[in-house]
């Protein structure tokens, strides 16, 4: 059996200094898919930051390669003054990877049907469009592990589609996806219902107001 | 690494991006100064050296609050937080561009604007080598205070209240540079002050501002 490319144990979540999720128990195999399902604010985003290593952990592990992860949220990380291009050949270069060939921009921006939109400013795309360019992002980032917060907002059902195929071409080379989504995506994976993950009320982590920093 | 300070680059000098404002700033103060406080060449040119500088400092404010807060809002900087590059290097970086982008174009226009206030001659090739020195200084506070005040809503203000108090040093020792330049005595200890401080600050700075990126990104 192969290793689990993250793994959490015990891993407390916390928001503003309070633990949202206690005793977080996940594991993510390559070529396997997890949906978290939960109502808002049941701490879906506040767990894909903390897996992200955008907010540290109130308490427990999670293993995970170095640089293996790559993190989607509602803002796409584009600047609207530099074109579809330009935004991903930046992503690329930052993340140390080929701008051109197989795994370039290129090919990223086949895949959610932007070669078109090249060269337009991404001040000039729309909601869905802008969207499908901060997707086209995780193929140029290379990393197998994909944390994706609500990643179909403002698809049509085509592109929710092409998103989908996208997902599974990145599991049948061997990543992982954990996508918090209310939408059903057509995958073949668990789902994961992190309510049962709820941390008691009103208790603040070790008595020390974090949320003051 | 150099993706980063090329785009930032490239985003300053495309529509909105803001190069070209602190030194219009910059060339509006000094051109305010006589109508303030007459046009005596003598009186001008005993006042020079410290207007100039503290126009350049003012205008290097003005842009400091686009370091960190437009990465912010688009999402970019929690990105760039999961990229392999570290944070330390990113906020250098920006600092870096920050002082490519609104700095050095200041440099190089202040012996012009120091012709305007009757700077004398001598004084001319220290006011440059004293912004010289000194400019990456307040780009590194600058970044640093940006990177503290980054989540906050309007926080440019803040901002100001919190850098200028750090810029005091700065300021007191550039300008003597300056002033001494003009007169004619030896400026070399206060500008191995300024340079020092440069020096330290460039070092610094950048770790304490990927510090405070961490905690305002949480």
């Amino acid at each position: 059996m192969s290793k689990p490319l993250l793994h959490t144990s015990d891993l407390t979540c916390l928001r503003g200094g309070v633990p949202v999720l206690d005793n977080v128990a996940l594991r993510l195999m390559p070529g396997a898919a997890l949906i978290l399902r939960g109502p808002n604010g049941a701490g879906k985003t506040t767990l894909l930051r903390t897996l992200a290593g955008l907010q540290p952990p109130g308490a427990g592990r999670i293993d995970a390669a170095p640089d293996s992860l790559t993190y989607a949220a509602h803002a796409d990380g584009l600047k609207p003054m530099l074109t579809a291009a330009e935004n991903l050949t930046f992503w690329a270069r930052i993340h140390g990877q080929d701008v051109r060939g197989e795994s370039g921009i290129d090919t990223a921006l086949a895949a959610l049907n932007l070669t078109e939109l090249r060269d337009r400013l991404a001040a000039q795309m729309s909601a869905g469009q802008k969207r499908r360019l901060g997707l086209a992002r995780l193929l140029v980032t290379g990393r197998p592990v994909w944390l994706l917060d609500e990643p179909t907002v403002s698809l049509d059902a085509a592109s929710v589609m092409l998103f989908a195929q996208l997902v599974r071409g990145h599991l049948a080379t061997g990543g992982a996806a954990l996508i918090a989504t209310h939408v059903d995506l057509g995958l073949e994976a668990e789902t994961l219902d992190i309510a049962r993950f709820r941390a008691a009320a009103g208790r603040l982590a070790d008595g020390f107001d974090e949320a003051f920093l | 690494m150099r993706a980063l300070l090329l785009r930032d680059l490239r985003l300053a000098v495309r529509a909105g991006g803001g190069f070209g404002l602190a030194l219009a700033f910059f060339l509006i103060v000094v051109v305010l100064i006589p109508f303030a406080v007459g046009s005596e060449a003598a009186r001008l040119a005993a006042i020079a050296p410290g207007v100039l500088w503290l126009g350049a400092l003012l205008a290097c404010l003005l842009s400091l609050d686009r370091i960190f807060a437009l990465d912010f809002e688009d999402g970019s900087l929690d990105l760039l937080a999961c990229a392999p590059i570290p944070l330390e290097a990113v906020a250098a970086i920006k600092a870096l561009a920050h002082w490519l982008v609104t700095a050095l174009p200041l440099v190089l226009a202040a012996p012009l604007l120091g012709l305007m206030l009757h700077l004398p001659t001598p004084g001319q090739p220290w006011l440059v080598i004293s912004l010289l020195a000194g400019t990456p200084a307040l780009s590194a506070i600058g970044s640093f205070g940006a990177a503290l005040t980054v989540g906050l809503k309007r926080g440019g203000l803040l901002l100001s209240l919190i850098v200028l108090p750090l810029y005091v040093p700065t300021l007191i020792f550039g300008a003597e540079v300056a002033r001494r330049g003009a007169q004619g005595l030896d400026p070399v200890t206060p500008l191995l002050l300024l340079g020092g401080l440069s020096l330290g600050a460039v070092a610094l700075l950048p770790f304490a501002a990927a510090a405070a990126i961490r905690i305002n990104l949480r």
